[in-house]
This record gives C-alpha cells, sequence and structure tokens, in this order.
C-alpha cells in the first residue's frame, strides 16, 4: 500500500538513510557527467556545421578523434565506475559486529521475512514485512527459493539481486522512523507486479517492543483455541501450505501466519490488511492477484471465511 | 503495488440533467433515482473512492473507478445504480448506505459483509461515491 516508486520527491532521490544517500548521490554525478557530455557533443556538433573552416578541419583531425573519442571517454569512464564502486563497496558489505540481522528471501511471489540471532539462528519467522531499528546499519541477508528476484527499497538503500543458490548481503539504514515501500524490482513471472513489502523504522527501543510483543502474543496464542476458525482453517487444509506457531499448521510454502494479523499488509504489500481484506483475499486470491500461488477458496461460505478471518485476524 | 496516478482518478461524470429527465420520464417510479444521487457532491466522492481504496473494498467488489483489484467473493457494484434497497433490504437512503458501509452486520443484521475500518464521515464520502455510479 506503500508506493515505492512515485511521489514527489521520488524515493530514489529522497533517500532515508547514508546507505540510500550514496547511490543518490551517485545518481546525480551520473546525471551531470551525462548532461556535461551532451553538451560538449552538441556544441562539437553546432562548431562542425557552422563554425568556421580553421576549427572544422582542426575537428576532423586525427588527433581530436584520438583523444576526445578514445583518451576522453575511456579515463573518464575509468574515474566514474572506480568512485561509483567505492562509493557503494559499503552497501554489500557482510556482518562486523553485533548488526541486526534480518533473512529476507524472494519467493514467487512475496517476501520470506526471518528475524536472526547473534549466531544466525531464526528468532522471528513473518513476512513481506521488514522491521529495523532506526540510526543503525541493519545487515539484510538475501536469498531466492526459485528465480532471481530483487530488494529494493528505494529510501534505504540501493537494489540488490536476489538470486537463487547464493546468499548475498545487502546493508540499509533510516535515520529516520517511519514507513518505506519496497518492492522486487526483477521481473520474476506473474504477478510480479504485485511484489511489494513494507520496510518499517522504530526508534531502538520501540523495536525492540515491537520483537518482544510479537513473542508474547505467540506464547499467548494461539488466540482461542476454542476459536471456530481455527478449526476451520485447519480443516480446509491450509496448514499444508502455512505455518501457525502453536498448530499443527506447519507448512511452509506460503509466507508464515503465526503474526499475520499484526502485518500492514496482505498478499505481499498490495492489500491493507484488516478483516474484510483478509476474508476477500482467502476467498478469492486469485482475482486479486491473478496466478498467485495460493487457490482461491470460493467454494467456502462466507460465514467460514469470516471464522478463519477473525481467528487469523487475532494471530498478532 | 497498485501503481495508479491518484490524481487521475477516472470519475464518471454526472449524468447530463436531461438525460435524467428522459429517465424519469420512461422510468417512472421504479427507477427515480434519490435528489442525493444527483447532488452528490465530486469532492466527497473523490475522497469516498480513495477511502474504499485505502481500506480495500476492491478485495470483495468490482467497483466502478477502481481498477485493482476487482474481488468476486461480493456482488459486482457495477450496476448499484440499478438496485432496489441496499443488501436487497434497506431503504436506499444516503444514510442507510453510509451505515451499511461502515458496519454492514450491525445495518442489516445477518449481512454478511464484514464490518469495514471506516470512520462515519470516510462512509459518508463512500456513500456519495457509490451514488453517483452510472451504468446506464
Ligand atoms: C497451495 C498452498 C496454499 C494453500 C493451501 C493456502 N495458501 Fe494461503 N498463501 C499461499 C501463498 C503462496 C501465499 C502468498 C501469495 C502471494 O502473496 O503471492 C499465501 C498467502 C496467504 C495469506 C496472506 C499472507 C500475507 O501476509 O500476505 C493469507 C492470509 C493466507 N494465505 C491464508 C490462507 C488460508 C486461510 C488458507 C486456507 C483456507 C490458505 N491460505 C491456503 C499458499 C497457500
Ligand atoms: C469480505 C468481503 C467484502 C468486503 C471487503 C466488502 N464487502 Fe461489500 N459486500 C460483501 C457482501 C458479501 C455483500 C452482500 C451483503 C448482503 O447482502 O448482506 C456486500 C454488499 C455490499 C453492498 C450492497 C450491494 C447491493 O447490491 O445491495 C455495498 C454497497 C457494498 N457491499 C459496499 C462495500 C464497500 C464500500 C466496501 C468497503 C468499505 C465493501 N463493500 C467491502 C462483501 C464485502
Ligand atoms: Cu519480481
Amino acid at each position: 500500500m506503500l508506493e515505492p516508486l512515485w511521489g514527489w520527491p521520488p524515493p530514489v532521490l529522497d533517500p532515508a538513510g547514508p546507505y540510500a544517500e550514496k547511490v543518490t548521490v551517485l545518481a546525480w554525478a551520473l546525471f551531470a557527467m551525462g548532461l556535461l557530455v551532451t553538451g560538449v557533443v552538441i556544441v562539437a556538433l553546432w562548431v562542425a556545421i557552422k563554425g568556421p573552416p580553421w576549427i572544422k578541419s582542426k575537428l576532423g583531425g586525427e588527433k581530436v578523434v584520438w583523444i576526445g573519442g578514445v583518451a576522453f571517454p575511456a579515463v573518464v569512464l575509468t574515474i566514474l565506475l572506480v568512485w561509483g564502486l567505492t562509493l557503494t563497496a559499503s552497501l554489500t558489505q557482510g556482518i562486523t559486529g553485533k548488526e541486526t540481522r534480518i533473512r529476507v528471501t524472494g519467493e514467487m511471489w512475496w517476501f520470506r521475512v526471518q528475524y536472526l540471532g547473534p549466531n544466525g539462528e531464526v528468532i522471528l519467522n513473518d513476512a513481506n514485512e521488514i522491521h529495523l531499528p532506526v540510526g543503525e546499519p541493519v545487515v539484510l541477508e538475501l536469498r531466492s527459493a526459485d528465480v532471481i528476484h530483487s530488494f529494493w527499497v528505494p529510501h534505504l538503500s540501493g537494489k540488490k539481486d536476489m538470486i537463487p543458490g547464493r546468499k548475498l548481503f545487502l546493508r540499509v539504514q533510516a535515520d529516520k522512523a517511519g514507513r518505506y515501500g519496497g518492492v522486487c524490482a526483477e521481473y520474476c513471472g506473474g504477478p510480479h507486479a504485485l511484489m511489494g513489502f513494507v520496510a518499517v523504522a522504530h526508534e531502538r527501543a520501540a523495536w525492540e517492543g515491537w520483537l518482544a510483543e510479537r513473542h508474547a502474543a505467540q506464547a499467548a496464542a494461539p488466540a482461542g483455541p476454542a476459536m471456530p476458525g481455527r478449526r476451520i482453517f485447519l480443516e480446509s487444509g491450509c496448514g499444508a501450505c502455512h505455518r501457525v506457531a502453536g498448530t499443527e499448521a506447519n507448512g511452509l510454502i506460503g509466507p508464515d501466519l503465526t503474526h499475520v494479523g499484526s502485518r500492514l499488509t496482505l498478499g505481499a504489500g498490495i492489500l491493507p490488511n484488516n478483516h474484510g481484506t483478509l476474508m476477500g483475499w482467502i476467498g478469492d486470491s486469485q482475482s486479486i492477484k491473478p496466478g498467485n500461488r495460493m487457490p482461491s477458496y470460493s467454494m467456502l461460505p462466507a460465514e467460514k471465511l469470516d471464522a478463519i478471518a477473525d481467528w487469523l485476524g487475532r494471530q498478532k | 503495488m497498485p501503481m495508479r496516478d491518484r490524481s487521475k482518478l477516472p470519475l464518471r461524470p454526472v449524468a447530463p440533467v436531461w438525460a435524467m429527465m428522459a429517465g424519469l420520464a420512461l422510468l417512472s417510479a421504479c427507477k427515480q433515482p434519490p435528489a442525493s444521487r444527483i447532488d452528490a457532491d465530486a469532492a466527497a466522492a473523490a475522497r469516498g473512492l480513495s477511502a474504499m481504496e485505502t481500506v480495500g473494498c476492491g478485495a470483495c467488489h468490482e467497483i466502478p473507478g477502481l481498477d485493482w483489484p476487482k474481488g468476486r467473493t461480493a456482488p459486482s457494484l457495477v450496476g448499484f445504480d440499478d438496485i432496489g434497497p441496499i443488501a436487497g433490504q434497506l431503504a436506499n437512503t444516503p444514510a442507510n448506505l453510509a451505515a451499511f458501509v461502515r458496519n454492514a452486520p450491525a445495518a442489516k443484521p445477518g449481512s454478511l459483509m464484514p464490518a469495514m475500518p471506516l470512520s462515519e464521515s470516510e462512509a459518508r464520502d463512500v456513500a456519495a461515491y457509490l451514488y453517483r455510479i452510472d451504468d446506464d
């Protein structure tokens, strides 16, 4: 629901942290260089057509071609390349100390999110949403479960491909609390255009509170074991693809629903999350996100959708 | 991501008055639009459309002017201008419609549409938009 690409100023040119800042500087520098070169070419063209003969004959000389056509671009492009790579090298640096670590796995067509402890153990399973503490670098471990995806939160960092079989790092940092939209930036088939997520930056204490709340909610839940929604969820076979901690549902094909009620969006950043949209998604996700890997449960009567949504909405 | 330009909401223009008159003459009582349908204020309707987008009514309904999503769990609202009572039961007035879209089970006991997170004024805006649907 958050627009990662549109808006004014454009998110790419509106960095909210040091990593995105570097990308913005690079973008402006390349733009300025492009402008300069275009200017030089236009002037040269004009002179070549309208200029006095002595300049024309000089411009046509072999020396000009060697200097202006070979040496100049080679030197400028090399400098830009080296500078650009050095400037952005820190974006892809792995863990160096006690940074917060989050593993994000691109799946067709959503993002699996796992918060990692200091030793790389999973401490929390979530999806399509990344919560991070403000003002410190967060190291994302990017993976893919199927095809190449690309992870991009323009306000917080550069773009980084998620490649099957590889573990790549991307650092993000938000200097002010807030919500930032993200997208998959590499066409990955079918509903790729409906594959987004939200990054939420909290002050450090609030972030710790958020994590603690998830654990507390999980310890207190699964809300109402006696709720009819829980039984219908399990009877309908949702557990084959979805995990809800504390129940027998332990499928790993779709997003973990243990904390689904606390998420801001449904369907990978595309729908607001409320009782109505939950019912609508379960009842007919295929009209909402055509081609996604969850079947439409149009055979479930509204009462059952209502009960499931009621129960799922309480899974905070 | 719904990537749409919100400044270009594809609102349909209000049917010209003469069409209304012709409609009234031809169709008499059964399809007489309440005065509110003609007057529904355009700014309120635009706010209503954006409220529907924000809370996700499209997850269940096809709604004219909302190009995505077009859920099919609930009746399409494309022909909403032709319905009689709201949800087959409530008198078709702006107040009833606003109450229904905000909290359907309260407005119509037993309704299968869930309460939606709209404020009262957003619900009135939504009703203003729905009354401007003109499918003819
Ligand atoms: C065949 C596997 C499969 C089954 C069975 C299945 N789902 Fe899903 N579900 C998925 C996948 C895959 C997604 C992610 C879709 C996407 O965003 O592309 C998903 C997404 C969801 C989401 C949105 C989660 C989020 O955070 O965006 C909910 C809620 C959900 N499913 C509920 C259910 C319920 C309830 C049932 C049973 C009635 C069910 N699912 C059955 C595969 C499945
Ligand atoms: C969970 C799916 C769902 C969502 C989300 C939903 N509705 Fe509905 N809606 C329904 C169902 C089911 C009905 C039929 C209810 C009945 O007959 O009591 C309905 C009926 C209606 C009607 C009456 C249609 C008629 O022909 O009389 C209107 C108007 C309406 N909805 C508007 C909205 C608006 C506006 C929103 C968003 C604020 C919304 N709906 C969100 C399921 C939904
Ligand atoms: Cu993609």
